[in-house]
This record gives C-alpha cells, sequence and structure tokens, in this order.
C-alpha cells in the first residue's frame, strides 16, 4: 500500500523544473557543501492481489485472484499468481505454488524452483517430494536473507501418503506445514474465515455443557466440494472490501491425478 | 600553483567557497548507479486487435520540464513481428538499442536464422518472436534492478507469438511483467488505458476488433495524452504489427482533429489574465 | 606401443595431415553398440542396443532425453556423453529461462561441437572419446544430428554409429527412399530393422536389451523401454521364432 504514494508530487509544490524527486537532501553537519544524494531507487513494489491454500484428505487447492496492481492503478485483469512446479510430465507428482507480493521477485522464484525440480529429476532419475520441495524452497528464499523475495509464498502437493500437503512461508523462508493459509492483500480478511470455517476455532459443539465443559468442535478433513465453496465465499468476500483484489479468481486443485485448473470470474470494481 | 593538484585550475575556494568534489566519484563511497531518470520519454500506448497489435509513442524527449529533443524515435522496430515501444530515461532506451541490435546479429548469425533460399512460414518461425523478445527483456530488466542498477524504463513489446497470435506485454525498471488486450505506460495509464478498455475490455472482445478500430482507439488515446501530458508533443510515431503486414512504421505522424475551441473561455492564466 | 610419434596428443598433425588422437577417439566411437536414428516430415527415432557387461550387471544408458522436445543416443565413452549431455541439459534449460523459447537443434548442436573442436587444439586436452545423435523436434520441425569426436557434425535423415553400424547404415540407405513419408510406427520399425541387421549372428532385439526414443510434431521426445517396446519388436519382427529356439517358447503365444 506504500507504494500507492512513490509517485506523488514533491512537497514543495508545482514549481520544480529538472528534478521531480526529491532526491537531495541536506546533510547534516559543517563540511557537506553540496549534501549526500540519498537512493533514489526503491527495487520493490506491491502488486496486491491475494492467495489462499487448503489442504484436504486426497487434495489440496491453491486459490490465487488474477488482478496485478500498481498503487491505484489496473495493470491488467489477468495475471496468474500460481505456477506449476517441476513440468506436467505424466508421472511427475503435481506441485504448485502461489507466490503474493512483488509480482517479478515471485515469478523469478517460482522460475528457480521450477527449474531445480527439473534437474533433480534429471540427476536423480525420480522426481522431487513435495516435502523436499518445500525445504529446498524455503532454502531459496532465506539464501536471498538480506534482499528478500518479497512474497508470501504457498507451496502445495500430496506427501508420500497421498494426504494433501500445505506449506507456507514468510519472504525469508520460514515455513510450515499447515492445513490452511491465506496470502497477500487481503489475508487479513480471509484468514480469520479460514480459522472459523477450516480449523472450527471459535465453535462449539452445541449442548456439550456450559462454560469450560463446552467442547470445541473438532475439525475433520473437509471434502473437496465444501473447500470449493469456502475458497470461492471467501474471494467474493475479499473483493467486496478490498481494492486490490478482484478481476478473476483462479484454482488449482491437486489430485492424485494431476493439477486441475479452474478459472471464475470475480467482480471487476 | 600549490601542491594540491585536485584543486589546479579550478576556482578558488577562498574567493568562490569550497569546490564541490561530489561529482568526482568519491573514492570511499558507494559506487553510484543511475538514481533517477535524465532525458525521459513518456507514455506508451498499444492495443490488440484480432489480427496483431497497435502501439504507439510520441517523438518528444524531454529533459525535466523542458522539450528537449522533438524527434526522438521511441518505438523500435526488432523483426517483422516484434515492435517495442520505450517510455523513461532516453539513454537507457539507447542503451537497450544497442543491446538488441547485438542480439539480432547474434540471431541472424545463428542456426535460428532463415536460410536466404527458402521463404516458407516455418522457417521464419523459428527466429525470435514478440514473446520470446519480451521474456528476454524482462530478464534484462530484472538482473539490472536486482544489482541495484536499474535501466529506468517502461516498455511495452507488440507483436506475434510462437503461434503468430497477437501479443502485447509490459517490463518495466523493476522487472515487473504483465500481459493485458491493452496496455498504457506512464500518464498513458491513467488516460489511455480507460479510452482502450472501452473498446477491448478482454481478451474476447479482442476477436472482434478489426485493425481500423485499434488504430483509430490509439490515434485518439494519443490525442488525449497530448491535451492533458505536459510532457507530451503532437507529432508521434505509430506501428501496426500484423500477420499479414508484417510492421508497419509510421515514424511522422501528426496529431490531427484537434479542437482547441475551448481554450477561448479559459481564463486566469496565460494570454487571458482576467 | 605407440604407433608412430605423432599420436602424443591432439595438437601435432602428422606429416600426412592428420590428427592421431582425433582418429583414435573415433575408433572409440565404434567401440560402442550401435544406435540408429531417423527421421520423416514428422517424426524423429533413435533406436540403441543396450550392452550388459555382465549377465549379473545391469544394462547401459544408451538414448538420454535432454530436454521435452529432444534426445541424444550415444556411442562409446558413456561418461563423457554424461558430460556432453548436462552441458546440453543446461544450455537447453538456459534457453528456455532467458527466451521462453525451446532451442533449436542446430543450435545445440553446433554448440557442442565447438567445445569438441576445443578439445582437439589445446595441448593437454583430449578429444571426446563418443559419438552422439541428436534427434527431436524444433520450430523448424523434425531433425536428426550427427556429433563426431572431432567437433564435426552435420544434419541426416538417418543415420548409424557405433559397432557394426556399417550393416545398419547399408539398411539405411537401401530403405532411404521410404522415410521421409513414414509414419510414426514405420519409423519405429525401420530404425528396429537397421538395428538389427548390425547384430552378429545368431543375437536378437528383445526388449532388455533395446532401448527406443520418439519425439514428433506435437509429440515431445519419451524414452520408451522394457514392455513398452513390446509391440514394437513382434511387429517388426513377426516371424522370428527360426533360429531362436530358447526364447521362442516366450516370444510365442
Amino acid at each position: 500500500m506504500g507504494s500507492i504514494f512513490q509517485g506523488a508530487p514533491i512537497p514543495e509544490g508545482p514549481g520544480y523544473s529538472f528534478r521531480e524527486t526529491p532526491a537531495v537532501r541536506q546533510a547534516p553537519g559543517p563540511s557537506s557543501a553540496a549534501g549526500e544524494r540519498q537512493h533514489g531507487f526503491y527495487p520493490y513494489t506491491d502488486n496486491g492481489g491475494s492467495t489462499l491454500g487448503i489442504s484436504g484428505a486426497d487434495f489440496a487447492i491453491l486459490a490465487g485472484d488474477t488482478r496485478s496492481t500498481s498503487g491505484y492503478n489496473i495493470n491488467t485483469r489477468y495475471a496468474p499468481k500460481l505456477y506449476k512446479i517441476g513440468g506436467d510430465a505424466p508421472d511427475t507428482p503435481p506441485i504448485a505454488l502461489s507466490v503474493v507480493g512483488f509480482a517479478a521477485d515471485g515469478a523469478a522464484l517460482a522460475e528457480r524452483l521450477d527449474t531445480i525440480v527439473k534437474m533433480y529429476r534429471y540427476q536423480h532419475g525420480k522426481p522431487m517430494g513435495v516435502a523436499a520441495c518445500a525445504q529446498r524452497l524455503s532454502h531459496l528464499l532465506y539464501m536471498k536473507r538480506f534482499f528478500p523475495f518479497y512474497v508470501a509464498a504457498i507451496l502445495a502437493g500430496l506427501d508420500e501418503s497421498g494426504r494433501g500437503a500445505l506449506y507456507s512461508y514468510d519472504p525469508v523462508g520460514s515455513y510450515e506445514r499447515e492445513q490452511c493459509r491465506a496470502g497477500g492483500a487481503a489475508a487479513s480478511l480471509i484468514m480469520p474465515f479460514l480459522d472459523n470455517q477450516v480449523n472450527f476455532k471459535n465453535q462449539n459443539v452445541p449442548g456439550s455443557g456450559q462454560g469450560h465443559a463446552l467442547e470445541p468442535r473438532k475439525p475433520y478433513d473437509l471434502p473437496r466440494g465444501t473447500v470449493e465453496e469456502l475458497v470461492q465465499d471467501a474471494f467474493t468476500s475479499a473483493v467486496e472490501r478490498h481494492i486490490e483484489v478482484g478481476d478473476g479468481l483462479q484454482m488449482m486443485i491437486i489430485t492424485r491425478d494431476g493439477i486441475e485448473e479452474v478459472y471464475r470470474d470475480l467482480k471487476k470494481d | 600553483m600549490n601542491h594540491f593538484p585536485q584543486a589546479w585550475g579550478r576556482p578558488r575556494d577562498d574567493v568562490y567557497g569550497a569546490y564541490d568534489a561530489s561529482y568526482l566519484h568519491d573514492q570511499n563511497g558507494p559506487k553510484a548507479h543511475t538514481q533517477s531518470p535524465i532525458v525521459t520519454g513518456t507514455s506508451v500506448v498499444a492495443m490488440k486487435f484480432k489480427d496483431g497489435v497497435v502501439i504507439a509513442t510520441d517523438n518528444l524527449a524531454s529533459y525535466g520540464a523542458l522539450a528537449r529533443f522533438t524527434n526522438v524515435k521511441r518505438l523500435r522496430q526488432f523483426n517483422t513481428r516484434a515492435v517495442l515501444g520505450f517510455g523513461g530515461d532516453v539513454s537507457d532506451m539507447q542503451y537497450l538499442d544497442r543491446l538488441l541490435s547485438s542480439l539480432s546479429i547474434r540471431e541472424n548469425y545463428s542456426a535460428y536464422a532463415s536460410s536466404a533460399d527458402s521463404a516458407d512460414a516455418t522457417e521464419a518461425s523459428a527466429e525470435l518472436n514478440a514473446k520470446n523478445l519480451h521474456t528476454y527483456l524482462s530478464k534484462v530488466m530484472y538482473k539490472r534492478r536486482s544489482d541495484f542498477n536499474p535501466l529506468w524504463n517502461a516498455i511495452l513489446v507488440a507483436g506475434l507469438d510462437g503461434d503468430g497470435k497477437p501479443f502485447l506485454a509490459s517490463a518495466d525498471l523493476l522487472g515487473s511483467t504483465f500481459s493485458a488486450p491493452s496496455l498504457a505506460t506512464g500518464f498513458g495509464a491513467h488516460l489511455a488505458q480507460p479510452m482502450m478498455r472501452r473498446v477491448v475490455p478482454n481478451e474476447a472482445a479482442v476477436a472482434n476488433t478489426t485493425r481500423e478500430m485499434a488504430e483509430k482507439a490509439v490515434r485518439d488515446a494519443m490525442k488525449v495524452l497530448f491535451y492533458r501530458d505536459a510532457r507530451s508533443m503532437d507529432r508521434y510515431s505509430i506501428a501496426i504489427v500484423s500477420k499479414e503486414g508484417g510492421v508497419e512504421m509510421m515514424e511522422d505522424e501528426q496529431l490531427e482533429g484537434q479542437s482547441w475551441a475551448f481554450a477561448d473561455r479559459i481564463r486566469g492564466y496565460g494570454t487571458q489574465v482576467n | 606401443m605407440f604407433r608412430n610419434n605423432y599420436d602424443n596428443d591432439s595438437v601435432t598433425f602428422s606429416p600426412q595431415g592428420r590428427i592421431f588422437q582425433v582418429e583414435y577417439a573415433q575408433e572409440a566411437v565404434k567401440q560402442g553398440s550401435v544406435v540408429v536414428g531417423i527421421v520423416s516430415k514428422t517424426h524423429a527415432v533413435l533406436a540403441a542396443l543396450k550392452r550388459n557387461a555382465e549377465d549379473l550387471s545391469s544394462y547401459q544408458k544408451k538414448i538420454i532425453p535432454i530436454d521435452a522436445h529432444y534426445g541424444i543416443a550415444l556411442a562409446g565413452l558413456a561418461s563423457d556423453a554424461r558430460v556432453l549431455s548436462n552441458f546440453m541439459k543446461q544450455q537447453s534449460l538456459s534457453s528456455r529461462l532467458t527466451y521462453d523459447r525451446a532451442i533449436s537443434l542446430a543450435e545445440i548442436t553446433a554448440r557442442i561441437g565447438h567445445r569438441a573442436q576445443v578439445n582437439t587444439q589445446h595441448y593437454g586436452k583430449r578429444p571426446y572419446g563418443v559419438g552422439l545423435l541428436i534427434a527431436g523436434v524444433d520450430a523448424k520441425g523434425p531433425h536428426l544430428f550427427e556429433f563426431q569426436p572431432s567437433g564435426v557434425t552435420q544434419e541426416m535423415v538417418a543415420c548409424g554409429i557405433g559397432a557394426r553400424s556399417q550393416m545398419a547404415r547399408t539398411y539405411l540407405e537401401r530403405n532411404l527412399d521410404h522415410f521421409e513419408g513414414s509414419s510414426r510406427v514405420e519409423l519405429v520399425k525401420h530404425a528396429l530393422r537397421a538395428l538389427k541387421d548390425s547384430l552378429s549372428q545368431g543375437r536378437e532385439l528383445t526388449v532388455d536389451n533395446t532401448s527406443v526414443g520418439v519425439a514428433g510434431i506435437s509429440e515431445d521426445f519419451k524414452l520408451y523401454e522394457g514392455q513398452d517396446i513390446a509391440s514394437w519388436l513382434d511387429a517388426t519382427f513377426e516371424n522370428r521364432e527360426e533360429g531362436e529356439e530358447g526364447e521362442s517358447m516366450e516370444v510365442d503365444t
């Protein structure tokens, strides 16, 4: 959101001529006659958008809206945030990655991971498992600890026993396997909804008692249809309240049969 | 002459004040990279139609508010199926021009070049198309931003992809990339984009858009930009890339059908002070 | 031990204008088991005879898929081929990453040709002891290239290299006119028959000792081995019961 104001006019008003950005800052102290130049280039921007992942008993779903923004501008209404990892040869286990934040870093990260998984297969003669891939992604992010990829990443696949596997990351590589995670601009809007609807937070078994005797409702593996509806609801709601989210919803449903891709329209306002 | 060679031939400190040595590359300071653009070009506008893409820029290179160079061509033809439009720093554009020239030469001497004796379609399809070119440029831009040494440009790549379908995508100084039925950089993102989106709101609409419709929308957009963008000019370049026609480049177009009737009624500054 | 005084390194010409080390390297190719490649208008096919060092060991790798659109077959030093194939893999990936374009077969062949030539002109280096057939499909259609240790590369319609490959080439020359219009399966059959002609008396192509690689227009390069090639072998050599009593029991139904 801070990026919105980057192109704003300079504070001195419209009298400027040659220099449109306030690049010269008068340095303190008597020694510097001309002042020091500030770094005028900021290598990041926020392209907005939101992502979400939920894992189930034998599937995992990744979803992201397709709007790309810079400030109040919409760059495009269709810029996918979801990437397939490791090629789509028939015998490769399906892995997908969602990245949201600075889109150029996201694309670079997805491309690096994809290359690594492809080279792993070439060198070892077998595909990379999702757990190994997840850890490698963490390393990729941490490798750039001091010039980070400015993205929230979610990796989805199926683990060795065929269960849905979902890993979420911060920009510098901390990661964790989870049931569900929302990322990006509307994460703070979607995540509480997911806590309640996927992990049944703040839900109790009706009539189980009063006070401490009240039993929390136990989470179970949600069926695929329910999860798809949750994803859809999460995004239609986020679109209502967040200006950087909208235009289209892209979903990747990862099952043992491969990756099924779904696209649905969202509001374009 | 004293024994401070650095002071020789320079104004005396006691008369003119301390010499500003900041421009001499300070041995102790960090290596200086571009911090801001100097000579700049304004918007690039482009939109797809059913058989190709229209792209346009004006011919102005500004030095701040000064309209410094009035005959600078900011569209560059790469080959028969790709044209680039540059906004932002003009010297960085010229660097990219040289980079693309060397790429072009390398390609044309390589195994990708179509042999002179065969002119069939499959032969030509081996050379770089607009999509290949955009991928390459986005890597260059991203590498440079990652080195904190950006090429201060916003670039539109217009042309045909590997399947001969219309292709339009953007790359900028941060390495960000995106693609849409219509694109505009700089001021055009505010003024031209809404006009073009009325014609091609989505990919489906592109199939129903003729070359004439697209060309008119782009020329209209250039006019509105000239009206309202203070860093624009009424001479401009427009290129149309299509499968049948290849690249048609018109580099010295004059903005036509301007209406300044409203200007009479404007009071308060300029010649009509009150 | 030495044949003459001019074969100690690959930078010295003999008075007859030959570089013996390079020629010896080409002998190494002839030691390798035979591989065959053919192209039609729509497909490119590689077929290879795999050897096992002993009955207890596994069979050698003869065909290596490099990128989605092409692969190589090798005859000679497998370790040298691995170095080359790693290089080719990297170059192919780099082309896809930098330009989003599948590298052309002519280009990748030129690049390994150049690498091999460097080895024939620097003291202390040794030529690659391997010959390659590079087959696949790029923007200009199906292609087959031959690569030799000398750095010589050439585009071929059909080609066979390796031990006793003269017999395979004879077959290919005789059937040259049929290849261009061949269907996918016909092309595989031609390749298998050419391969068969190079076998010594009494040996047969089996699912264990044969590899086939196929690429086509809008069909990615794929390596076929084991039971995947059984039907091709059966279709190619329908009446081969005679001369192999031992195996006929299994082959016959």
